[in-house]
């Protein structure tokens, strides 16, 4: 088979990495324009009420402040909900910055100060006075749990709990080993290291370009047409380079309307840049408290999985994402009951991050899965076996394809799982307690219609290009792959084009669809240009492919040749020129297959292993090992591909160990709101983390067999840490982060 | 932010002259935190005066055989000066204890002893706070307290004092010299941070317009027996929950000598010099290391969030009289703890 331009399943450097390591790569809040004028955002200091009175008049007095928006003064909108929902929007009536003098939540910004200079902008903020009259509010979960409800109408995109199987209860109340308990993960922030900032560039026709940190650029450009009334035409959003998001960047947030408006209001381009604060004055993982309980007979075979979750969302939205779906999707059991339901809290609307729902969901089902394994006697990675799943138990679907017995195997034996005793307290090394644990992990292949575009030109180079994102994934580099494969050039033959709302139609990047979906996309689109340049080179005079059909051709080195007489060939530029064109142009879409889907469902799959050392006096934990083995079809670059899961544990090590918003009822307000306090793992926090790929042959979902690698690395991480602990000292604690407090005693 | 004047110093007459006629000035050194706060609207200064070009950056010998450290000596200039190494290698250690290197780099002696609370509702001007606006309440004592102190609070403040360095400066006896108005004055470091009391907004014993100039190490003898242990919420680069600083003398098998500070339990470095003779003329063992340790904590007061502080202090306090006894300091770039 062909070998040269052969980059599909190989490691490959980012071709962003030089522009990103040498600062050519411009992001939201980077872009220059002309008169360019900062907006700085003035946030609610209460929970809920109404603002009385906002007095902006000494910052309307400093010299080169231009306006100062309030709801007072804001320019006029669109009318319906509709209008300002997104793509990902959950069911409800999306907050509308400014929109009146209510206070809905803790943070809310109520102003908007533009000036001259960014400086200026930022004392004229600090000089508007406002008062408020405050109404009582609720932040507090546990005292609004027995409000809790189903959401009447389902977010689309996230499946609600399949309806029970079987007896669940009848059977839970026989079985001979259970485990009933109560876990929680407190809230998350998002913290990616770029904060939200959008640059709206005010053309000189009027139009505008936006430079926005989003993981849509059609997402917010569409937001922006329909919420002040433009056209399509009117608006472009180019954003080349995303400094991270995790699911931050799903939704328009409140920085892009302001910029908006300021910059349509005063004729003139308008940057707003949110501060490290404002990054908790919206969505967040929610706040959720799960129940599980589990039966099982003595040989640790489930008779029973009940699994009930209750989160939080706000006034205004149905939130909704996919907690307790998985348990059964892990296991096989014949009584099945699974519940999901929110309660209103006065906060911001969650949103998604870093898979949602899964990292929350799985955390406390593969928790409950330990303390079952201690309560059955059974080795952790043994009862996991004992239970494999071997097809989708609530759709009534087999899988596309799932290797996570290899990967319980193969993470097993690359750990030396086999070595453990499994007493818990029973490992040490010196004075620290060691704990190995471990739990699975498991995420869907979700594939979204997109399109690209390839166009080849005379001189041998290939651009691709569709409006999807690269928030720091690898997107522009595993394109550049396919594109080139497919084709037969070397990739520093390809231009990747994407972030930019003018290109192919995508939906925003997340669910760790993009691989599959642009890709497969990209794949298409240089198949067609294949097919004409395959076309022109058949026509040429005395051409050696005149016989020849597509099957028995190769494209390499930027020649189509025969694959059994690679000399027998001609050069993409003389069949272009032999054909009399320039430039071949094809643009392609790509969907999930319906068929497919109806009958098969598709999962990545992971296997956890961790190791703890833990200072028990002290309560101080260190994660000294892990290893995990990912199942998730065709690994397009086993470089990016490991910094994904590499990023993803890192994920799930704050998640166990650190990362937690704290709320303060009184003043329902998230407190810590800043990185010297909302604690993320630090270099000194990671230390060996061994990723394997697991080979799995998938051919269903997408001719490539992608499945995704943007969430899979967090799932599970956590609660394989937990079980490490416990392993270790024999406390089991059910509440996520595991901080120091919750060791001790 | 709000608008300020901004005049660099060219001598610390200067300094202090320029200061002490404008109550709503402040020296800035590193700036690693009156930047923040100002971004933060926390504090407001109609003049920042430039002292980073003052000849205050030496370490110089005393005649009394101490340690003379200048105020602009920067955090990791001091911690890798070789005779600091060697002579009060907890010093060193405390500071390397906390921030990052870039932190390090630009914070100084004098601004690390005058850092401010990292309490959340300070640092929030939308959230009412004692410290920040006197009389506008304390939520943090019902609210969010994690960080906050066990020792030594009113009802007005329970907010600690951030610093590493000084946790070790306290255990050293270290005396902070200051030049005002009125001259010169040296002050024990015992004395210089305060107790919130009544007046949670001042947060030391320094007059407005005083410039700290110098720390002095006394001649000691505490480069065997030592140990800077920080717990803290993550395995670096996080403020202490609780840190300790144990400087021993030991003479044969006894204790001949002990110094012991707590950080992140209180307003200031907390020392309790009671507590330290009970040590004194005894051999180590962890049943007195306990009996040091409740003596230390018997006025401890927890809150809602920070209550296991008391029981995580008096562990810390056993394990690093441990570990200064057996001559094992604490390692702060191995995570392990000895
Ligand atoms: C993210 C983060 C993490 C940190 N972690 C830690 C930690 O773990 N442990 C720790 O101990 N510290 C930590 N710090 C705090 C850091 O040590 C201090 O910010 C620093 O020491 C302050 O020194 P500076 O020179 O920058 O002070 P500046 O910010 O310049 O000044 C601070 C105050 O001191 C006054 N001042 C400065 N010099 C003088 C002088 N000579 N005379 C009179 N007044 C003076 C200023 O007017 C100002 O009020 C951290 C800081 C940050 C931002
Ligand atoms: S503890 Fe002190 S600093 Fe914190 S809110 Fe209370 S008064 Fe303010």
């Amino acid at each position: 088979m062909q070998q040269t331009n052969a980059y599909i399943g190989t490691p490959q450097n980012r071709v962003d990495g030089r522009a990103k390591v040498t600062g050519g790569a411009k992001y939201a809040a980077e872009f220059e324009a002309p008169d360019l004028a900062y907006g700085i955002v003035i946030s609610s200091a209460i929970a809920k009420g109404r603002i009385a009175s906002i007095d902006t008049s000494a910052a309307l007095a400093v010299p080169g402040v231009l306006q100062v928006f309030t709801h007072e003064n804001r320019a006029r909108t669109a009318w319906f909900d509709r209008n300002f929902r997104d793509e990902t929007a959950p069911p409800g009536s999306p907050f509308r910055p400014l929109y009146d003098d209510k206070i809905v939540y803790s943070g809310q910004p109520i102003a908007l100060v533009v000036a001259e200079e960014f400086e200026l902008a930022a004392h004229a903020a600090s000089l508007v006075r406002v008062e408020y009259e405050t109404d009582a509010h609720m932040t507090d979960l546990d005292l609004r749990r027995s409000e809790a409800y189903v959401p009447p109408k389902k977010r689309s995109n996230v499946k609600p709990p399949p309806s029970p199987r079987g007896d669940a209860e009848g059977a839970f109340a026989q079985a001979p080993v259970k485990v009933h308990a109560e876990y929680r993960v407190a809230i998350e922030h998002h913290n990616p290291m770029e904060t939200h900032a959008s640059t709206v560039v005010y053309e000189e026709d009027g139009t505008l370009t936006i430079h926005d940190k989003t993981q849509g650029a059609q997402n917010s450009q569409s937001y922006v047409s329909s919420v002040f009334g433009l056209s399509t035409g009117q608006v472009r959003v180019v954003s080349p380079y995303i400094g991270g998001a995790f699911g931050s960047g799903l939704r328009p947030q409140y920085q892009l309307f302001l910029a908006v408006m300021a910059a349509l209001e005063l004729k003139r381009s308008v940057r707003v840049v949110l501060t490290r604060d404002q990054m908790f004055t919206f969505g967040y993982r929610p706040l959720t408290i799960q129940t599980i309980s589990l039966g099982a007979n003595p040989d640790g075979k489930l008779v029973s999985i009940m699994h009930d979750a209750i989160q939080t969302t706000s006034p205004w939205e149905d939130y909704q994402e996919v907690v307790v779906n998985w348990s059964n999707l892990l296991y096989h059991c014949d009584n099945v009951k699974l519940t999901y339901q929110l309660a209103q809290v006065d906060t911001y609307t969650p949103i998604d991050m870093r898979a949602p729902g899964a990292a929350l969901g799985v955390t406390a089902i593969e928790t409950a899965m330990d303390e079952l394994a201690y309560a059955a006697g059974i080795d952790p990675v043994e009862l996991r076996l004992r239970n494999y799943a071997e097809v989708d138990e609530a759709d009534k679907k087999t899988f596309t394809s799932k290797e996570l017995r290899a990967c319980y195997q193969l993470g097993a034996e690359r750990f030396g799982w086999a070595g453990r005793n499994p007493a818990p307290r029973s490992m040490r090394d010196g004075r620290e307690l060691v704990g190995w644990g471990m739990a699975s992990g498991v995420w869907e292949a979700i594939m979204q219609k997109t399109a690209a575009r390839a166009v080849l030109t005379l001189d041998g180079n290939l651009e691709v290009a569709s409006a999807t994102t690269d928030i720091g994934t690898g997107t522009y580099t595993i394109l550049t792959q396919i594109a080139a494969e497919t084709l037969g050039l070397p990739m520093a033959a390809v231009a990747t084009k994407i972030g930019d709302s003018s290109l192919p139609k995508s939906p925003v990047q997340g669910g760790s669809w993009t691989a599959a979906s642009a890709g497969s996309a990209v794949q298409n689109a240089c198949l067609s240009v294949r097919e004409q340049l395959f076309k022109y080179a058949r026509q040429m005079d005395n051409s050696p492919l005149a016989n020849a059909s597509i099957e028995q051709v190769m494209f390499a080195d930027g020649r189509v040749c025969l694959m059994n007489d690679p000399n027998a060939g001609v050069t993409f530029a003389e069949a272009m020129q032999s054909g009399g064109v320039e430039r071949i142009e094809a643009e392609e879409k790509a969907s999930p297959g319906m068929l497919t889907s109806l009958r098969h469902s598709g999962y990545s799959h992971s296997a956890v292993f961790v190791e703890v050392k833990v200072d028990e006096d002290l309560g101080r934990v260190r994660v000294t090992r892990i290893v995990n083995a990912i199942a998730a079809g065709t690994i397009l670059n086993p470089k990016t591909a490991r910094s994904q899961i590499i990023g993803g544990v890192v994920f799930g090590i704050g998640m166990a160990l650190e990362e937690e918003s704290m709320l303060d009822h009184n003043l329902g307000r998230f407190m810590n709101h800043n990185l010297a306090e909302y604690h993320v793992p630090v270099n000194a926090d990671v230390y060996d983390i061994d990723v394997i790929f697991v080979s799995e042959h998938e051919e269903m979902l997408n001719p490539l067999g992608i499945k995704g690698l943007g969430e899979i690395g967090v799932v599970g991480t956590a609660a394989a840490i937990g079980n490490a602990i416990y392993h270790a000292t024999g406390k089991r604690v059910r509440e996520y982060p595991i901080t120091v407090d919750k060791l001790l005693g | 932010m709000n608008r300020f004047s901004y005049l660099r110093a060219s001598s610390v007459d200067e300094a202090v002259r320029e200061a002490a006629s404008d109550p709503a000035a402040r020296f800035i050194a590193g700036g690693t935190n009156l930047i923040d706060l100002m971004k933060y609207n926390v504090e407001q200064p109609a003049r920042l005066i430039d002292i980073t070009h003052l000849p205050l950056n030496q370490i110089d010998e005393t005649d009394s055989g101490g340690l003379r450290i200048g105020a602009l000596v920067t955090n990791d200039e001091a911690a890798y000066d070789p005779r600091v190494q060697d002579r009060y290698p907890l010093l060193s250690s405390a500071i390397l204890a906390g921030a990052s290197a870039q932190l390090r780099n630009s914070a100084t002696t004098g601004g690390n002893l005058l850092q401010r609370t990292r309490c959340y509702y300070f640092y929030d001007p939308g959230t009412p706070c004692n410290k920040r606006e006197p009389g506008t309440g304390c939520p943090a004592a019902t609210g969010r307290n994690r960080i906050h102190a066990i020792l030594g609070t009113s009802e007005h403040c329970i907010a600690t004092h951030p610093s590493d360095m000084a946790v070790a400066l306290a255990a050293l006896e270290a005396v902070v010299h200051v030049t005002g108005p009125d001259g010169e004055r040296a002050i024990p470091l015992s004395d210089f941070h305060r107790l919130p009391g009544d007046h949670p907004e001042i947060d030391t014993t320094l007059r407005h317009g005083e410039i700290i100039t110098a720390v002095e190490l006394p001649a000691a003898d505490f480069s065997r027996n030592y140990t800077y242990l920080k717990l803290r919420d993550r395995l670096s680069y996080a403020f202490a929950l609780v840190s300790v600083a144990v400087a021993l003398r030991i003479d044969g098998d006894a204790i001949a000598e002990a110094r012991l500070a707590l950080g992140g339990v209180a307003h200031k470095p907390w020392r309790d010099p009671e507590a330290e003779t009970l040590l004194h003329g005894h051999p180590a063992s962890e049943d007195r290391f306990a009996a040091v340790a409740d003596h230390i904590l018997k006025d401890a007061r927890g809150y809602e969030d920070n209550a296991f502080k008391i029981d995580l202090a008096k562990r810390a306090i056993i394990r690093a009289l441990s570990q200064a006894a057996a001559g094992t300091p604490q390692s702060q770039t191995d995570k392990r703890i000895q």
